[in-house]
């Protein structure tokens, strides 16, 4: 069963050099004639006033540490999800209580405003 | 000729020969899909010309049939340009992080009862993993191109991605449940039966939230806020030019085109036929038959199909604003798969007919 996997491992590393060689055929067939104002950062006009790496919103982080969360009970659930005819009614239950936790927890996370995004 | 040809053949050690065979199949797949992508922006640009009465790209070749071949060209031949506060490796490396988990997860989309090239039990877990793995191209081209329009696209880009990975995900659980397997060609062959039988009707809610979602994480109209044009220009790649923007977009279209056809493996029966159940005499027929019994056309007509859908949703619908997108991600799309994933569970439980006995 393992061999199965070599396809992968040979389609992931075609896919990388892929990309690579299209870049650099890319590179070698187009002109390349660089000036400052060429490789300057795009901004309507203006001269790029400080670096574009600035701070920005707490509420992706937010979005970040609840989408690990949830992703994580995702994890749970897919070997659930397969097996749940033969752990029958017993499994079943146990995964429910575990996503009434789940979802108590979402709740609460409405209430507070963490879904907001104004 | 072809005894020479077996000579040499017969030369190569046995690993090397499995490798090249493997090779071969690589690109079986990957030249049609790369075509695919050419004739989708055409496909696009013409559906979308006709929706706004206009007849769309008409000038290269006959009925403008050769202008993706002319894109391609001129994409090839313009400069690459990397800007001077960019970080060089990190700006390079994204397009080629976005294009490499779009193709690679080709590799277990089952084409047909036998064409599989790689038929790992793993098979749905891979999928999710390298549809995940294509944030990395984004966040990295934003980060990197040191400009702020950039940087706002990928950042928005980042959270709608992750917050609509978690209804795929639970609408995955769903699929999972009805399957019983993890392989794709397990769970093609659990909808075998008719029309009926396949996972769409009973995961209606799952179906429609899977393929929103999906929408949504190729970054699609109208959930394209990424690459807004009349807000932040282009989003993430509004600094690349020639053949690292054209990266991004064959990777944009491949996985459009994944997403399609993997709505069709997994809720519209993949290669099976919808005429399935009618008499057997049918299928006999010399070539009819081989048309109407299951095979690689059903699966890519339910794919153009999705295909369709998507360009259709561009032409229609004006843009989300971001705060709905979330609110739709978070507070509608995932109560709706909480909520159907019970209603799967009492439904297997409780063994109802056609699908769960």
């Amino acid at each position: 069963m393992l061999s199965e996997y070599l396809p992968i491992l040979i389609f992931i590393i075609v896919g990388l050099l892929l990309g690579t060689v299209l870049i650099t055929l890319g590179s070698l067939l187009g002109p390349k004639r660089p000036d400052s104002e060429k490789l300057s950062p795009y901004e309507c006009g203006f001269e790029a006033f400080e670096d574009a790496r600035m701070k920005f919103d707490v509420r992706y982080y937010l979005v970040a540490i609840l989408f690990i969360i949830f992703d994580l009970e995702i994890a749970f659930l897919f070997p659930w999800a397969v097996v749940l005819e033969e752990i029958g009614l017993a499994g079943f239950l146990a995964m429910m209580i575990f996503l009434g936790v789940l979802i108590v927890g979402f709740i609460y996370e409405w209430k507070k405003g963490a879904l907001e995004w104004q | 000729m072809f005894e020479t040809l077996h000579g040499i053949w017969q030369v190569f050690p046995e690993g090397l020969r499995l490798v090249i065979i493997i090779l071969l199949k690589i690109v079986a797949i990957l030249v049609p899909l790369m075509l695919c992508v050419a004739y989708l922006t055409f496909a696009e640009r013409k559906i979308i010309g006709y929706i706004q009465a206009r007849i769309g790209p008409n000038r290269v070749g006959p009925r403008g049939w050769l202008q993706p071949i002319a894109d391609v060209c001129k994409l090839l031949l313009k400069e690459i340009t990397i800007p001077s506060g960019a970080n060089r490796f990190l700006f390079l490396l994204a397009p080629i992080l976005a294009i490499a988990p779009a193709f690679a997860a080709w590799a277990v989309i089952p084409f047909d009862d036998v064409k599989v090239l790689s038929n790992i039990n793993a098979g749905l877990l891979y999928i999710l993993a390298l549809t995940s793995l294509g944030i990395y191209g984004v966040i990295i081209a934003g980060w990197a191109s040191n400009s702020k329009y950039a940087f706002l696209g990928s950042m928005r880009s980042a959270a709608q991605i992750v917050s609509y990975e978690i209804a795929m995900g639970f609408a995955l659980v769903g699929v999972l449940m009805a399957a019983r397997s993890l392989n794709l060609q397990d769970i093609v062959l659990a909808q075998q039966g008719n029309v009926l039988h396949w996972f769409w009707l009973p995961l209606l809610p799952l179906f429609v939230v899977y393929f929103v979602s999906g929408v949504a994480e190729t970054n699609r109209a109208p959930f394209d806020v990424a690459e807004g044009e009349s807000e932040i220009v282009a989003g993430f790649h509004v600094e690349y030019a020639g053949m690292t923007f054209a990266i991004f977009f064959l990777a944009e279209y491949a996985n459009m085109i994944l997403i399609s056809i993997l709505a069709s493996v997994f809720f519209l029966g993949g290669w099976l036929s919808p005429l399935e159940g009618l008499p057997a005499s049918l299928f006999e027929v010399p070539i009819m038959g081989t048309l109407l019994g299951p095979g690689m056309h059903w699966l890519f007509l339910k794919t153009s199909i999705f295909l369709f859908l998507f360009i259709w949703l561009r032409a229609t619908f004006p843009r989300y604003r971001y705060d709905q997108i979330m609110r739709l991600g978070w507070k509608v799309f995932i109560p709706i798969t909480i909520l159907w994933l019970v209603v799967i569970g009492v439904l297997i439980m409780a063994a109802v007919p056609p699908w769960f006995n």
